[in-house]
């Protein structure tokens, strides 16, 4: 019988993941440059969110049609566009961002508006600011920042340096690619993509932790084996689970990616991304970082290992 | 581990009953809720601005008002520095906008300009100084800010109070307010829900400028209120006590020396008070402003109002004290926020309070639930398929754990957001990780040629070391990322923190009372997971 499924996928695999890994730093190596490339050369697409734009106040004869007004307005110019309904049926309020001139712009919105919806009625636009401000975005990354190092601390403690180390540049590496792929792609940077980042940043850790956790186990079983076979031996145990997991969040979001439609197409690859670059940077940008560092292995305390738990 | 012990049982089935409890307001209509009897929990979930809109308010900052402001501390700087200089001068004071004063003696009008020029204002940061001062006919002065200067100050004064007012809201809980400057000199605030328009401005509206200033107990109110005030004394209206107090104008301290303040009950009246301490420097003039003062009354002003004067007994030295007046337990708590949060630059002015939608289409707001919907039954239908029944002891595990996550979000009035549910899925799928780690566990255990129950005992203990190493790293991110974090960074971290509990706690705990029921109900030879 071959449900459960689990009784497919063998309990240990035989990849020698530390050959790859010259290869794995190459790769790594080109896609931060690109990330930083396409940031110095085009940066972020900066949504309404971060830069601010303009307001106008609708009014139409009778409710207004919010649904067809948000289609429209991008149509008519208007980026990011955000409409609310306000106060009354009859009113509502349009937000977009655009290029160039902020006054000529609006007035080309309204005047395309106006083909759209005859009868609409326009208050004069008004300037509207950033709903991210400086002192919230200084916050947030002071915040972040001594959350790295907390947590590198603890790593510390928990395990050794090195190992905190590994996986706080691990982590930088995720942001960079992800900032790199939202910068490529272009795709509107906003408080949205704030939260993508932050989980981004938390399923990375969880998956540096738990591959630590069994690097630090298998040391402590063979004292004597070289490290980088006892890295692959960590890595080939841990591979079931690797998968299982990873595809258990990648299938999650999956159903939000492909139906979710666009308000949440580009939250949610951005996270798919994420985790297959967190999946990836612990086994090739942590490890090697241990690997090429080296560890303590004899001050540790001998686990008491009992016969029924080696492996054969 | 198979003789499940009772604490445990008992523990997951109040858990199990608190989740219930707590979402169930959110399944049942309005109606069904308010006729609850009063002891059930009719809290719902908060959802944010984008799913669910709320109210709106607009404000204006008066930036008149700063300009008076501006001016009046012009004028006093120019009497303290003239003063200094033992420079005589009449008609100190405020014409067109600008500060003018003559000098006695006119061979000493250069000097004084000079003087005058070097030490007011500060540098801009074009490098030009941000008062000019000119001399006039008749041996006058004028003093006036440049309109560059002016306009700075105003746009700082809108930037700064943008972040007091988040600073403010963020004391309320995470709310997720949308707060944006609008125009050049208004500020509009949106807020999710039935969020109430009066509590919000109650908390928006007020300036919240607190001083510490001494009574002038030589001054006659009745001819104050005349106009004839004392020089360096201003007459304020007071309190039920005394309608009106004439106060030095000179603060003792001010409410930016404060580090803390909170709602609570004096020990001897029972009434509610303001509790509060005063950073170093604060304390440092408090205690020498009550040493020298033992015996007399200060005022504790608020907004250019005496909230209370009470009497100096003896020098104040430790650096906190306590707000008496006329509070009710919220009006002290909403001041504590208040006093926290700092005080408004300047004043704000409502214009225009509304109601308005969702900012998301309800097309939208559909599309994203039924997505999310399938990727938690993704979840479900995928670990059943992998692990089989102990799949199915996850998936109970992970629907409690929504339960608990929903149920403490109500309790707490944390604020759902359409991309803190697609968080939140994601928060799932790392719980259904700490399962997936104990399984893989405990199937290597029983490879190794353990017996079921010591592949189960084995398997738990030592997955539990990976699942609690990793679940603290994030709980630490969380903790931070709320304590020094903002606005949506605080909502995100909160639904995170809760989110790391529950799950630790569904994922082992509850999954091993099910395999342990299971076990003994069944004392399987072999695991369905081998």
């Amino acid at each position: 019988m071959k449900w459960p499924l689990i009784r497919i996928l063998p309990r240990e695999f035989h990849i020698d993941f530390v050959r790859l890994a010259p290869f794995a730093a190459i790769i790594s190596a080109l896609l931060v440059l690109g990330s930083i490339g396409s940031f110095v050369a085009q940066g972020l697409n900066f949504g309404i969110d971060f830069v601010g734009g303009t307001a106008i106040e609708v009014r139409t004869k009778g409710p207004v049609p919010l649904g067809e007004l948000r289609a429209a307005v991008p149509a008519a110019g208007g980026h990011d566009a955000q409409v609310q309904g306000f106060g009354r049926p009859d009113t509502a309020i349009v937000r977009f961002r655009t290029e160039g001139n902020a006054f000529q712009a609006a007035e080309q919105v309204k005047q395309k508006l106006a083909v759209k919806f005859p009868g609409m009625e326009f208050k004069p636009p008004v300037v509207v600011g950033p709903k991210v401000s400086g002192e919230l975005m200084s916050g947030g990354f002071m915040a972040l920042g001594i959350a790295l190092v907390l947590m590198l601390g603890y790593i510390w403690f928990r395990f050794q340096l090195q190992f905190g180390l590994g996986a706080v540049v691990a982590v930088f590496h995720d942001i960079v690619l992800t900032l790199g792929l939202l910068s490529i792609t272009q795709i509107e940077f906003s408080m949205t993509s704030i939260a993508a980042l932050l989980t981004v940043i938390g399923y990375s850790m969880n998956e540096k932790v738990i591959t630590f956790d069994r690097l630090r186990e298998n040391l402590r079983k063979y004292k004597t084996t070289p490290l980088r076979e006892v890295i692959n031996k960590s890595e080939n145990e841990r591979l079931s689970r690797t998968l299982i997991t990873g595809s258990t969040a990648i299938l999650a979001l999956a159903g939000a990616m492909f139906l979710g439609g666009p308000v949440l197409f580009p939250l949610v690859s951005t996270m798919v991304f994420g985790i297959v670059i967190g999946t990836y940077s612990s086994v090739y940008v942590a490890l090697p970082i241990i690997l090429l560092w080296g560890v303590k292995r004899n001050d540790e305390p001998a686990e008491p290992l009992k016969p029924a738990s080696v492996r054969p | 581990m198979i003789t499940v012990s009772r604490w445990r049982i008992i523990l997951v089935v109040l858990a199990t009953l608190y989740g219930l409890l707590f979402t169930l307001p959110n399944l049942l209509p309005q109606s069904v809720r308010d006729s609850l009897p009063g002891f059930l929990p009719k809290q719902t979930l908060n959802l944010g601005l984008d799913l669910q809109g709320g109210s709106y308010l607009l404000y204006e900052v008066d930036t008149a008002a700063l300009r008076t402001e501006l001016l009046t501390n012009l004028v006093e700087d120019t009497r303290t520095t003239l003063r200094e200089a033992s420079i005589d001068f009449t008609g100190l004071g405020v014409v067109n906008g600008e500060v003018n004063v003559r000098i006695n003696d006119a061979t000493k009008v250069e000097q004084a300009t000079k003087l005058l020029r070097t030490s007011l204002g500060a540098a801009m940061a074009t490098g030009a100084r941000d008062v000019t001062v000119s001399t006039a006919p008749d041996q006058r002065i004028r003093v006036a800010y440049v309109a560059q200067a002016l306009d700075a100050q105003s746009a700082k004064a809108v930037d700064q109070s943008i972040e007091v007012i988040r600073r403010r809201i963020d004391e309320l809980g995470t709310k997720e307010p949308d707060i944006r400057r609008q125009g050049t000199n208004r500020i509009s605030i949106a807020a999710p829900g039935e969020s109430d328009p009066k509590k919000l401005q109650a908390i928006v509206g007020q300036t919240a400028k607190l001083t510490f200033q001494m009574v002038d107990e030589t001054a006659d109110i009745a001819q104050a209120q005349q106009g004839r005030v004392p020089p360096g004394s201003i007459l304020v209206p007071g309190d039920d006590f005394q309608p009106f107090y004439v106060i030095k104008r000179r603060a003792l301290v001010t409410g930016e020396m404060l580090t803390d303040a909170s709602g609570g009950f004096n020990s001897q009246t029972g009434r509610p008070v303001v509790n509060f301490r005063f950073n170093g420097q604060g304390a440092k003039r408090f205690a020498d402003a009550t040493a020298q003062n033992v015996g007399k009354r200060f005022a504790i002003v608020l907004d250019n109002k005496v909230i209370s004067a009470p009497s100096i007994n003896e020098p104040i030295t430790g650096g906190s004290g306590q707000i008496s007046g006329n509070f009710t337990t919220e009006s002290a708590n909403n001041l504590a926020i208040l006093l926290r949060a700092g005080a408004l630059p300047a004043p704000l002015t409502i214009q225009e309070q509304q109601t308005v939608s969702a900012e998301l289409g309800a097309d939208a707001i559909r599309a994203g639930a039924v997505s999310l919907i399938i990727g938690g039954l993704a979840i479900i239908v995928f670990i059943v398929l992998a692990y089989g029944l102990f799949g199915v002891f996850a998936a109970l595990a992970l629907v409690v754990n929504v339960l608990l996550i929903l149920g403490i979000m109500s309790m707490t009035q944390a604020t759902l957001t359409f991309p803190g549910i697609a968080g939140l899925i994601l928060t799932l799928a790392v719980a259904v990780d700490a399962n997936v780690l104990i399984y893989e566990r405990v199937r290597d255990e029983a490879h190794a040629g353990r017996t079921p129950i010591m592949a189960l005992e084995h398997g738990y203990s030592r997955a539990l070391v990976s699942i609690l190493d990793a679940n603290i790293t994030s709980a630490i991110s969380a903790i931070i990322m709320f304590q020094f974090g903002s606005g949506p960074i605080r909502g995100f971290a909160w639904t995170l923190l809760i989110g790391v509990v529950t799950s630790v706690f569904t994922a082992v705990v509850i999954t091993q009372v099910l395999i342990g029921w299971w076990f003994r109900a069944t004392k399987p030879k072999s695991l369905p997971i081998e």
